[in-house]
């Protein structure tokens, strides 16, 4: 029963949240803003494990691709697959749920605990709309150009931790990466970073938004946040692989 | 003035009273008008009137104190930015902050905080103040300058004010009309010179729990 109360409470905040904004402008600067602090500001952790999943992926794959039945440049496909379709997509949004979703459910928990939240209503403003939908929305919109930027560096750091073990050829490689790409592919990664993001910023704005207490229930809400973010980026991944793979 | 022990409803009626509380029974009249039979756009046409001193102040963090004072201009008005910035400069040194435009909310005491919770509110010329406990966690110095400031806007502007306080102090300085809360219900009603004189026992018992207020009952 617990499920569909939040369930029902989280559409009602969402349907509450997208109602007609009070000034365009002010959103539109607030979305700049919740760019900038969501998404340039999650760049360099996105590189950095984009870069180090790549450099493994090409490691394990040339280990366990040890066989004449296998072409060596299988290691590349490997990468180019595990990259596009699964780890750039769900594994970074996983990580951005973290990062993320913390952040929020803290920063608007903390607005709710400090009365911040009710002096918005109490001007008037339509506090769920103001704080959470320029934030979905600057997820909604950069969280696709991390996930390309994280294929983009997975790629380049098998080619280049690959290159330094000897574990693949520069030819090989490139073979691989070019061997018979879907773009289709790509496709598929963007619309699932889309509905990830959504999820990565509205799931721990929800729990933010009703936090009630104080800085333990603040800690509480952003633990459960990025806990049930996590869940919901698994299912969704497992539902969306259905319905647009198969 | 609404008055009463900690726990006895009155940040629970003031929340009521802004609409921050959905009600079981009653109802709220601003000049008439019954705010909680009102359509969305009703209750945000009277919440456009409506300013509001926090306990904590509930000043943005993000933001500095222009930026605060500024923020319900720029939702509400079509000011251009350096009317926005007068006006808020305005309001900042109507309440003696002139110098603390650009600091930011952890940067100031809690006196600070107060005030520019009250240059928020008065910005964009509300007909009704409320205040929830305005002197809360001030010293007693700091908390006669947050009075007086509160009863001066009132005159000033010519609005509603009604406080939230069980510091005795503030009753005695600027109550005008004093309501005395007790369990959760309205126990006692009437003026500041009314209340010092009152049998009332459980109004007493508040009035009067202070050395200093015993002292002054016994010498009066």
């Amino acid at each position: 029963m617990n499920i569909f109360y939040h369930f029902g409470r989280y559409f009602l905040l969402m349907k509450r949240a997208f109602g007609k904004p009070e000034k365009i402008a002010i959103y539109r600067d607030r979305i700049f803003e919740e760019m900038n602090s969501l998404g340039i500001g999650s760049l360099g952790i996105v590189a950095i494990i984009s870069v180090f999943m790549g450099a493994v992926i090409t490691i394990q794959s040339a280990f366990n691709f040890e066989s004449p039945l296998i072409p060596p440049y299988a290691v590349g496909v490997a990468v180019r697959d595990s990259m596009i379709l699964e780890f750039s997509p769900a594994i970074v949004s996983l990580i951005l749920a973290g990062k993320v979703g913390s952040s929020i459910a803290s920063e608007i928990g903390t607005m709710r605990v400090t009365e911040q939240i009710d002096a918005l209503e109490i001007m008037g403003i339509n506090s769920a709309g103001y704080l959470i939908v320029p934030k979905i929305i600057a997820s909604v919109l950069f969280n696709p150009i991390l996930i390309i930027f994280s294929m983009f560096l997975g790629i380049l750091g098998g080619y280049v931790f690959g290159l330094m073990a000897g574990v693949v050829t520069d030819y090989q490689y490139i073979l691989g990466i070019t061997y018979e790409f879907r773009p289709y592919n790509v496709v598929y990664a963007l619309i699932k970073s889309g509905v990830f993001a959504f999820i990565i910023a509205s799931v721990p704005a929800y729990h933010g938004y009703y936090t009630k207490g104080g800085a333990l229930e603040v800690g509480r809400s952003s633990t459960k946040g990025v806990v049930y973010t996590s869940v919901l980026i698994l299912a969704f991944d497992l539902i969306l692989t259905q319905v647009l793979l198969v | 003035m609404i008055i009463g022990e900690s726990g006895s409803g009155k940040t629970t009626l003031l929340k009521c009273m802004v609409g921050l509380n959905e009600l079981n029974s009653g109802e709220v009249l601003y000049d008439g008008r019954n705010f909680y039979d009102l359509d969305f756009n009703g209750k945000k046409a009277i919440r456009k009137e409506i300013g509001m001193l926090f306990q904590g102040g509930a000043l943005f963090d993000s933001k500095t104190v222009e930026e605060n004072v500024v923020f319900p201009l720029s939702m509400f008005t079509d000011l251009s930015e350096s009317e926005k910035r007068d006006r808020a400069n305005f309001c900042l040194q109507r309440v003696n902050l002139a110098n603390a435009n650009n600091l930011y909310p952890s940067e100031l005491s809690g006196g600070m905080k107060k005030r520019v919770a009250i240059a928020r509110a008065i910005a964009v010329q509300p007909k009704y103040l409320f205040c929830d406990e305005p002197n809360s966690g001030l010293d007693p110095k700091t908390s006669i300058v947050i009075d007086n400031l509160i009863k001066e806007i009132t005159d000033e502007y010519d609005i509603t004010t009604v406080v939230i306080t069980h510091d005795m102090n503030s009753v005695i300085e600027i109550g005008d009309n004093i309501m005395f809360i007790y369990e959760g219900a309205k126990w006692w009603e009437g003026s500041k010179e009314e209340i010092l004189k009152t049998a009332n026992m459980e109004v007493c018992d508040f009035v009067y729990a202070t050395k200093f207020m015993k002292d002054l009952k016994t010498k009066f």
